[in-house]
Formats: C-alpha cells, structure tokens, sequence
C-alpha cells in the first residue's frame, strides 16, 4: 500500500549508478542548482560564523586578565626622598568577569644611580613584611633577620637575594607602579604570575 | 546494479569530471556513501515536493543552530548561582557578539516550539500518523517533549529574577503529582527550595542528559520516517498509483534550505536589532515579584487559574493527562486509513479545539495581565528595571577578600589605621591577608567572639606558652596602635 512496497517511478531520477553527485542525471539544470545550493548554504553559514569566531577569540584580542598599575602620587613629590617612603598602593586585578582589589605595601627610594624606585615589601626570603628602621638606615625583616641597604640592596642574612624592584613609570606626572608577586627563595628574580 | 557493472564504470571516469568522480567512488567503495545518499536524496515523496513539508528539517536545522550558539556561550558561563548572572551579564555586555548569539539561542528555543506546532500540525493534517507510523508518532511526542524540558531547563540559566521566579512557579507545579509530587519537586530542585543545586541539575540536564536523549529519539524519528516512507499527498485517495512521486532532490531538498535560509535570516534579524534582555540578578526575598513564563507556556499559565485548591488535581493532573494520552495514542485509536482532513471531522475538529482553546488561553492570560492596574504596573516596573540593568555597564564580581580590604578605609579609619600596624608588624606572614589564616597561623577572623578587646590585648603584649611555641612574638607597639589593631582584627569578615 505504502511506498515500499510498489515500485515507483520517480519520473526526474535514476537509480544509484555510481554518478556524482546521485539522484542527478545529464541534465545540466539539475546540477547547477545543486551547486546554487551548495553556494547559498556555505554562504550563510560563512556569514554566521562571523561572529561565532569574534565570540569565541575574545580573550585573544582583548585582554582578560590582567592587573592594573597603582598610583603612587605626584612624581615630583618623591625626587627629593633620601629615606625610604611606605606607601600603601590599591591593586587591582582583573580576570574575565572577576576582579579582586587589595592593597599592597611599597617603598620608593633612591636607587643606586639615584633613580627613583619602588621597592616590593616582601622578604624574598619567606615572604614577611619588611619594615624601614630609620634609626639604622637599614630594612631589617623582623622574622629572620634578613639586611637590606635603603636601595634594597642585600647586605646580611638568610635572603638569597635584594629587595625586589617593581616596574614604574610616569604617566600624566605621576608615578605608577606594577605590582607583582615574585618566587622566594631563590637566587634570581622571577615573577610568579 | 551489480559490482562488476559498477566497477566498470569506474574504470571508465566520466570525461570532465574525472578526479571529483575517482575520489567519490574511492570514498563509496570504502563506506558505502553512494547507497547512503541515495537513500536520503532519492528517497520518494508521493504527491510531490511541498512548502509544507519543511517543518520538519527546520527542526533539525534550528536544533544545529541551538547546539553550536550552546556550546559557544558555555565557553563563558558558570552554572552557579552566585556565578551564573555575572557570566552571563559578561557575555552579553563585554564579550564580543555575546548579546548577538546570546539571543540567537534565546529565540531559537521560541522558534523550536513554533516549527513543532508547525509540524505537528502539518502531520496530523496530513494524517501521516496512520497506516503503521505508530512508532514514528510516538518518538515525535516523546521529542515534543524533550524540546519543552530543554526550554524550560535552560529558561533558568540566566539567574535573573524572571528565570528564578518562573522556573520557582514551574517546579511548584510537580508538586500537584499524585503521591510522589512533593518528592518530585525535591528531586528537581535539589532540595526542598531554589538554589544553586537547582541550578546545577537543570544545567547538567539542558546540556547532557536531554540533548542526549534527543539524539537518540531523533535518529529513531528519522530511521522510522524513511522505513514508513513519506506519507505524500492526501490527494487523490487511496488508489496509490495515481500518485506522482517525485524525489526528496532536488526540490523539497531546495525547499528545505531555502526555509532553512529564512529562518536563519529572521532570528539574525532579531537578534540583531532587538536583542534579549538580561533583568538584575535573582533576589528570593523580593516578595513583590510577578512572574511570568514564556509565551509558549502562557496558555497553561491561564489555564491553571481556573483550577483553585481541591480542583488542582483535576485540571493540573486529570484533563492534561488525558489530553496527552489521547495525543499520543492517535495512532492507535483513529485506525482508519482515510488520510484527508475533510473526511476526517473528529480527529480533525477535536485537534482544531485543542489548538484555538490554548491560543485563547494565551490571549486571556495577556489580556489579564494588562487589565489588573496591579499587576500591569508591576510588570511595567520589572520591564523598567531590566532596561535600567541592560544600560549599567558591566560590573565585574569582586572576588572574596578583597572585597573586606576594599571596605575597610571605607568604613572605619581607625581600624584603617589598624591594618597598616598589622602589616607593619607582619602579622600578615603568618596569619595572612586580612587575618584569613595560613599554614603558619590561625585565621583570626571572628576572633572577637572569642576574647574580649582587653584580653586581646593583653595575649598581644603577653602571648602564652603555647602561643610563643607556635611562632607568635609579642607585639611591641604604642597604646594608640595596639588599640586600633584590635579594632582592625575584630572587624575581619
């Protein structure tokens, strides 16, 4: 009664013969619409992909995460330091739809050449909170001793290496730093994402 | 065709078409592709190619459409609920074509329920459920179905006060089940209310466990509609050979793309140029919230009205059920083979009540709505508030300890002052940022809960035994610092 059982013909096709594309024969109108077809369907779908690529390559061509730079205040103020200054600097860090705020100590000093520079609070032996002794003229980290010259130069104790220096500069006149985390304990500076 | 006859005939390349041909019938001699084409290309519609055949492949085509928009936005979304607004809200305000393709899947679930109603009216009409489709029905109903839980579950990603409030009423609605229905809500909230488990069990199921039944259900749909063979025309009459068939290419082929073209072209359009809204995030406690779902589920909306206390099992449970049975089980009570609509009153004219009755519903519900001053004013506002949160720029999640350190300075400069002795002092390298505990040292946040500020005091200046043997120093400092420093512990969250 139903299709699969009477023979039908089709009356426009032939049947399967090995011919590319099937279901065409000779005629010429029959494959330049399927060729029409094929056109118009990967057109659209070249249309669409458009902005499926842009969706999906965002976070190459614009950054997702980073952190921002802090300010420390008018450039001019720091160029006549000769002690080290503590400045609490605002950081923020921004990853995709996150951000996470928080505060950092600093010191801008002078450096050895007479640069104004900004010194990491963090002991790069293990990490504590190294304070200013202006009766010394030295940092001295409270937890193991370790001895800083006012450039963050290492002097004495277990910290394998100096003070770590953060990146600045000035924009607008005035001075901006990077805040970065870097690896303790080691001999070399290196940051630590 | 025999294989020697066929082999000879590629022995023998058609002139001009000599590589595309060799490389076909390499493929074909090893996977059968030529059979497998010609069953889907040639395959016979009695009757003829029609407009109206097309519902079914725009199904499919607006399904492709639905997974590829899916998988794209979930490179950005997080099925949590305090997550999930934020991402979204990210796709659609920062990321590039986020709101383009955002709305893209929006509407194409609301033009998934229109292409099905579309098809299963055309099948019925055409009375394609008859003469052995039994199976092909059922497997149909059975994807009606999926298709409305896809919608429903993903109508609650977004997280904002539309989707909770809805998806709320909505799982309130399985708690009418006879017997298990209070244990049915509590399996499909994840608990006995909203929430982030909610979340994550509608978001497993609209991403893995419906769309894999779908497949399944679909590739049995297709298998059984080319077993059955097309149904065709209704005309002339059951004298089948008088039929004119005509294959599936080149014309219903065309058709169907071209359909398939309009569709695509309409949702771009609309997404483009009206694209969906996102509202605030969901607030449980906003008691004055009126939630509506979406227009394809505005007819039940209305319907349950009309079913207060002790008649909800009837109207929620009874006349829905037997409507569906009745639905489901065509195939098996209209066994006549009579395929024409006009000779077909009952079925035709039950079918046709059915469909008016729910488009009345859905009008009645809207005309409601706007004729309750309450309620339209209400729904104004929501609307208000949806355009005001559209128009905010994109506010990022502040991530958690930050958010006190940020507070801080804020609120009082006195504990301000005290953070900077806590840093001064390095209380921080072992009892962390903001007193949040290391391997070092306990956390000290709620630490006013244990001791009094005086007798915090005095462990700072004289720290116990056990106290001096964990690592702890005494805290050299002026009055003035050793008070703000305490004020700045107790105010750790």
């Amino acid at each position: 009664m139903e299709a699969e059982s009477k023979t039908f013909n089709p009356g426009t096709t032939q049947p399967s013969s090995g011919q590319f594309p099937p279901g065409t024969n000779s005629s010429d109108r029959r494959s330049f619409l399927g060729w029409l077809l094929g056109i118009c369907t990967l057109s659209v779908g070249a249309l669409l992909s458009v902005p499926l690529v842009r969706f999906g390559l965002y976070p190459l061509r614009v950054k997702t995460t980073e952190t921002s730079w802090s300010d420390l205040g008018d450039e001019g103020k720091f160029a006549l330091v000769t002690s080290p200054v503590r400045r609490l600097i605002t950081v923020e860090h921004l990853d995709g739809w996150r951000k996470a705020v928080f505060q950092r100590t600093v010191y801008v000093t002078k450096g050895a050449d007479g640069q104004t520079i900004v010194l990491s609070a963090v002991c790069p032996h293990l990490g504590c909170s190294v304070p200013w002794n202006e009766a010394q003229g030295q940092f001295i980290c409270p937890c193991h001793a370790g001895v800083f010259a006012r450039d963050g130069k290492r002097i004495s104790g277990p910290p394998p290496r100096g003070m770590d220096t953060l990146e600045t500069t000035i924009k607008n006149g005035r001075l901006m730093v990077r805040y970065q985390y870097f690896r303790q304990l080691v001999r070399t500076k290196e940051v630590v994402a | 065709m025999s294989d020697a006859a066929a082999d000879n005939r590629s022995i023998k390349p058609k002139p001009g078409k000599e590589l595309p041909q060799r490389i076909y019938t390499w493929i074909d001699h090893r996977t059968g592709l030529d059979k497998l084409l010609h069953q889907a290309l040639d395959a016979p519609i009695p009757g003829g190619a029609r407009w109206s055949y097309v519902f079914g492949s725009g199904l499919l085509f607006i399904l492709l459409s639905q997974i590829i928009t899916g998988v794209f936005l979930a490179l950005y979304y997080l099925p949590s609920a305090d997550r999930a607004h934020t991402t979204i809200a990210y796709i659609v305000k920062e990321v590039t074509s986020g709101a383009f393709l955002r709305s893209l899947h929006a509407y194409g679930s609301s033009a998934m329920v229109i292409l099905l109603i579309l098809h299963l009216t055309q099948t019925f009409l055409y009375g394609a459920y008859k003469n052995r489709r039994e199976l092909l029905w059922l497997s149909g109903c059975a994807l009606f179905v999926l298709v409305l839980a896809m919608a429903f579950t993903g109508y609650l990603l977004p997280w904002d006060q539309k989707a909770y409030f809805a998806t709320s009423v909505g799982t309130n609605i399985a708690s009418e089940f006879p017997f298990i229905g209070d244990w049915l809500k509590r399996f499909i909230r994840g608990g006995s209310d909203m929430g982030t488990l909610t979340l994550s069990r509608f978001f497993v199921a609209h991403v893995f466990l419906i769309p894999a039944a779908i497949f399944a259900l679909f590739a049995l749909h297709v298998y059984l509609f080319r077993k059955a063979g097309a149904a065709g025309s209704v005309r002339p009459d059951l004298q089948a050979p008088r039929l004119t068939t005509e294959s599936y290419y080149p014309r219903q082929l065309l058709m169907d793309l071209g359909f398939a073209v309009v569709l695509i072209a309409a949702l771009g359009i609309l997404a483009h140029f009206r694209p969906v809204e996102l509202g605030p995030e969901a607030n449980p406690a906003d008691t004055r919230y009126v939630p509506r779902p979406e227009w394809y589920y505005l007819p039940i909306f209305q319907w349950l009205k009309y079913w207060p206390g002790s008649l909800a099992f009837l109207g929620i449970v009874v006349i829905p059920s037997s409507i569906t049975v009745l639905f489901a089980g065509l195939p098996f009570i209209d066994r006549r083979r009579e395929r024409r609509p006009w000779k077909r009153p009952v079925a035709v004219g039950s079918f046709a009540v059915v469909l008016l009755s729910l488009f009345c519903l859905g009008v009645l519900s809207r005309l409601s709505d706007r004729h309750d001053h309450a309620i339209a004013a209400q729904l104004a506002h929501q609307r208000q508030e949806t355009r005001r949160f559209m128009q905010a720029p994109f506010e990022p999640e502040m991530a958690e300890a930050s958010l006190a350190a940020a507070n801080i300075a804020l609120v009082d400069p006195f504990a301000a002052k005290g953070k900077e002795v806590y840093e001064m002092q390095s209380c921080d390298s072992c009892h962390g940022d903001n007193g949040r505990g290391s391997a070092e040292g306990p956390k000290l946040i709620g630490i006013s809960t244990k001791f009094q500020p005086d007798q915090l005091e005095a462990l700072l200046r004289h720290p116990t035994r056990k106290m001096i043997d964990g690592g702890m120093n005494a805290v050299v400092v002026n009055d003035q610092e050793i008070k703000s420093l305490i004020a700045y512990v107790n105010s750790l969250k």
